[in-house]
């Protein structure tokens, strides 16, 4: 069995008399797309901040490949190796799309003592930044301003910013939001290659692209745990039908 | 040290730190509800004083002055943000900072053609111009100790305004969460403006209540502004409770350390705010209004 | 426009190589002080147009650097030497923004704004009401330093010319020195810092490290001219470190426009001309300052690089009725 990367036990998080996460644990495993399903105000978005290092949690414990990691500030954990990408479009805006994903890139190789080098020659940054924006499609336009994208080319680029590092656990909040039906294909196709040797977290309300790619469903529902497990034990799991009332699983 | 002089020491801690809650109050509110960084404030503490100067030559009467000058006070903010204000809250930090110290250099060369560069005193009121005998050799003016509990009531009608009154909570509601009150229907518009007389007459209301116990200069403005920006790093962005327990703290830091340390009582309030910040790096209170 | 763009930074290079020899000793005198503030406008420019971060208390640096050096040169016997005395101040404008730094980084935005101003303001009182450096009277530099190799004098700095030349030096080394940084890793990530912190640290980025890391070069490079500044001027008192020094350099940058070091350059020249030219016109000339203030980050937010800009976008909004 795929050992397990990314690991929280009992994570809790309170924000005064709000529970937002509560006694939530899930494990991430390699060569697996574990999704995380719920409606809004499940918790979703704070159990990947929990995950990420941009928030501490209550109580509880995160490791990642064994290693306990609850303190640790977001730029320590990615550079161990954990990408993320966010609900609400988080890029440079002033900045070409390429050179938003060669300064990702630069976060592997930041050498920053090297005054005399110019940024743009770094070969290791530059050549990671043109992978990661084919992989998504942008290649075509990397020289356009990240602000002047549309809405769903800036979801790309923001997948694209967190595979420039070259992350093993990939945290993906909503990343299909706003996508056209083609461009979600392309997206699920991109993940299903990335699957092998990575850890993915996938936060989505997309019904058919979650079925289509997770090989672990968990559900959430006010901050907790309802159900988790694989998709077709998920599907028809009657606490998971009962909370979906209506909605089309 | 005996019982009496660190009687008056507490005292004189106190009518410092309440004043400067005066001042800092206006600044921590305009902050927090505005999100608009004013380095004129200490302006206005500087224009009240010399108000006060040159009404109770006027009138003859401080009292006359600061009944005169309070409502000016209010109508000068008003029209000030009105005119002028208002087109900061959508720049950055940065341009705010620099169009405020323009507005500095204006009132001070105004002043200056107005009522000139000297420095003045303001008599105290006869009525209050004697002194409380405390213990056997030492005795304490009367009038500072008006002055404190001025500044208490004054303290407490402003706690009574934000926590019972409907103003009030807009206040507190705004200093929180400036875009939910826009979107609760609420008049933003007059609600900054109110905010903003009321913090400039809070400061000028300083300056004339304490201009018969120091003196009235030129730099009074600058001085008391960088102290009032310690208080608002302290206390914490927005909070009026924050204000008026740095504030005090501020005020007995700077007064005991002007007795024990002379030589480096005025770096003492900065190596206090540099052990705060190294513990709390955004103030005591951050985040509550009052 | 850009063919404009292009060709005045030359002729201004142009301009400033000429002019010892177009004009008189008062305005090779007053362009060598520009020069220096530029410097030191350039190094808030790191700071303010690169990284984001707003400093109210850049002079400080400046200031320190200057009393090191009065300090080394006790009397007008014994002039200090240009290389031990220049690293040595320099040095302690650096420690000093470390430790500064380190501190005030711990807070944001308009947290910081304030706690800069506050810091630098506690170096002031230390000059201001200590003996350190004869208190609030300042002292005076009683011999300037000597740039010597064994016995023979490299460069006279009480000469004029000679100074104004070294200066001009300084402006070139350091605006090379800052647009290569720019173009390098580090400069790059300081611009993504000030773009979008949030996102830089979720790439891995430790910007607390990069922040501080700019703001201590910032300082040295302030220190640089701080020294320079006193060897011009002979005399160093605490005004120097105050923070109306602090707020004038911000407006020095503000005004030329941020982030394309030519703005501060340009911001400097106005700065200081403006200054002499309204203070010779009246007692009062801080009004006239003030207002000006007022109306240049009014009407011109991208400062005077960006005029153009301001031009055009002005022009559209016309067309539009």
């Amino acid at each position: 069995m795929a050992e397990a990367m990314l690991a929280a036990n009992r994570l809790t998080r309170r924000f005064g008399g709000l529970v937002a996460v509560d006694d939530v644990s899930i494990e991430l495993r390699s060569g697996q797309i574990h999704a995380v399903i719920g409606t809004n105000g499940a918790g979703k978005s704070t159990l990947i901040n929990l995950l990420a290092g941009e928030l501490i949690p209550t109580s509880g414990s995160i490791s990642l490949r064994g290693a306990p990691v609850k303190h640790a500030r977001p730029h320590r954990l990615a550079r161990l190796g954990i990408g993320r990408t966010f609900q609400r479009s988080n890029v440079f805006p002033e900045f070409s799309t390429f050179e938003n994903c060669r300064l990702a890139a630069q976060a592997r190789y930041p050498r920053a003592w090297a005054l005399h080098e110019r940024a743009t020659r770094c070969r290791a940054s530059s050549d990671a930044a043109a992978r990661a924006l084919a992989a998504v499609g942008l290649t075509a336009r990397g020289q356009v301003p990240a602000g002047l994208l549309s809405h769903g080319e800036r979801r790309e680029l923001e997948i694209a910013m967190c595979l420039a590092a070259d992350p093993t656990v990939l945290l993906l909040d909503e990343p299909l939001a706003g996508m056209g039906a083609e461009e979600s294909q392309r997206m699920l196709e991109l993940l299903r290659r990335l699957k092998p040797e990575r850890a993915i977290l996938l936060v989505e309300h997309d019904m058919d692209a979650v079925f289509a790619v997770a090989d672990v469903i968990t559900v959430m529902a006010d901050g907790a745990v309802l159900a988790s497990g694989a998709p077709e034990a998920v599907r028809n799991d009657a606490a998971v039908r009962e909370a979906y009332l209506g909605d089309t699983l | 040290m005996d019982l009496q002089i660190f009687l008056i020491q507490v005292l004189n801690s106190i009518q410092y730190g309440l004043l400067l809650f005066l001042v800092a109050s206006g600044l921590t509110l305009i902050f927090g509800i505005m999100g608009v960084i004013n380095l004129a404030h200490g302006s206005f503490y500087m224009l009240g004083a010399y108000a006060a100067f040159v009404l109770s030559g006027l009138t003859g009467s401080l009292l006359w002055a600061i009944v005169l000058g309070v409502p000016l006070a209010v109508v000068f903010g008003y029209v000030l943000e009105w005119i002028f204000f208002s087109f900061l809250y959508r720049r950055d930090h940065l341009q705010q900072v620099l169009l405020t110290y323009g507005l500095i250099l204006v009132f001070e060369e105004v002043r200056s053609l107005a009522v000139g560069d000297d420095v003045h005193g303001v008599t105290v009121p006869a009525a209050l111009s004697f002194s409380i005998p405390l213990g056997s050799a030492m005795s304490y003016p009367v009038y500072n100790l008006v002055i404190s509990a001025t500044c208490l009531v004054v303290a407490a009608l402003l706690f009574a305004l934000l926590r019972y009154t409907r103003l009030g909570m807009m206040i507190r509601a705004g200093a929180s969460n400036r875009e939910m009150v826009r979107s609760l229907g609420i008049d933003i518009t007059f609600l900054f403006r109110v905010v903003f007389a009321l913090g400039v007459a809070l400061a000028a209301f300083a300056g004339m209540i304490n201009a018969p116990a120091s003196s009235v200069y030129p730099g009074m403005g600058n001085q008391v502004l960088i102290i009032c920006f310690v208080v608002v790093v302290i206390g914490g962005i927005g909070s009026v409770a924050g204000a008026l327990v740095a504030a005090l703290l501020i005020g007995f830091v700077d007064t005991f350390g002007k007795v024990f340390l002379p030589d480096y009582a005025g770096m003492l309030v900065y190596l206090l705010m540099a052990v705060v910040l190294l513990w709390r790096p955004e103030g005591l209170f951050r985040g509550t209004a009052a | 426009m850009s063919g404009a763009r292009r060709i005045l930074p030359w002729l201004g290079l142009l301009a400033l190589v000429l002019l010892p020899a177009l004009a008189g000793k008062f305005y090779v005198e007053l362009v060598a002080k520009i020069m220096i503030m530029a410097v030191f406008a350039m190094s808030l420019d790191l700071l303010v147009g690169v990284t984001g971060l707003v400093s109210l208390g850049h002079a400080a640096f400046f200031g320190l650097a200057s009393y090191v050096l009065t300090l080394a040169t006790p009397d007008k016997y014994a002039a200090a030497s240009l290389w031990t005395s220049l690293p040595l101040a320099v040095a302690a404008s650096a420690l000093l923004a470390l430790g500064i730094g380190a501190l005030a980084l711990r807070t944001r935005g308009v947290y910081f704004i304030m706690v800069t101003l506050a810091l630098s303001q506690m170096v002031y009182f230390v000059f201001h009401d200590t003996k350190i450096g004869g208190g609030s009277d300042g002292t005076y530099l009683y011999v300037k330093p000597a740039l010597k190799l064994g016995n023979s004098v490299l460069l006279d700095l009480g000469n004029s010319t000679q100074y104004y030349y070294a200066m001009l030096g300084l402006l070139l080394l350091t605006f090379a020195f800052l647009r290569l940084l720019l173009a390098s890793r580090f400069g790059r990530a300081l611009a993504g810092i000030r773009s979008n912190e949030q996102r830089m640290r979720a790439l891995g980025f430790n910007t607390y490290a990069y922040k501080l890391a700019a703001f201590t070069l910032a300082g040295a490079i302030a220190g640089v001219a701080g020294y320079f500044a006193a060897v011009q001027f002979g005399f160093v008192n605490p005004e120097m470190l105050s923070w109306h020094q602090s707020a004038n350099v911000l407006l020095m940058v503000i005004l030329g426009g941020l982030g394309n070091l030519f703005g501060a350059i340009v911001g400097a020249f106005t700065f200081v001309l403006l200054q002499d030219l309204f203070s010779s016109m009246t007692k009062h000339w801080l009004l006239l300052m003030g207002g000006f203030v007022i109306l240049a980050v009014m009407l011109l937010p991208g400062g005077l690089t960006r005029a153009d800009e301001a031009w055009q976008a002005w022009l559209a909004r016309m067309r539009r009725g």
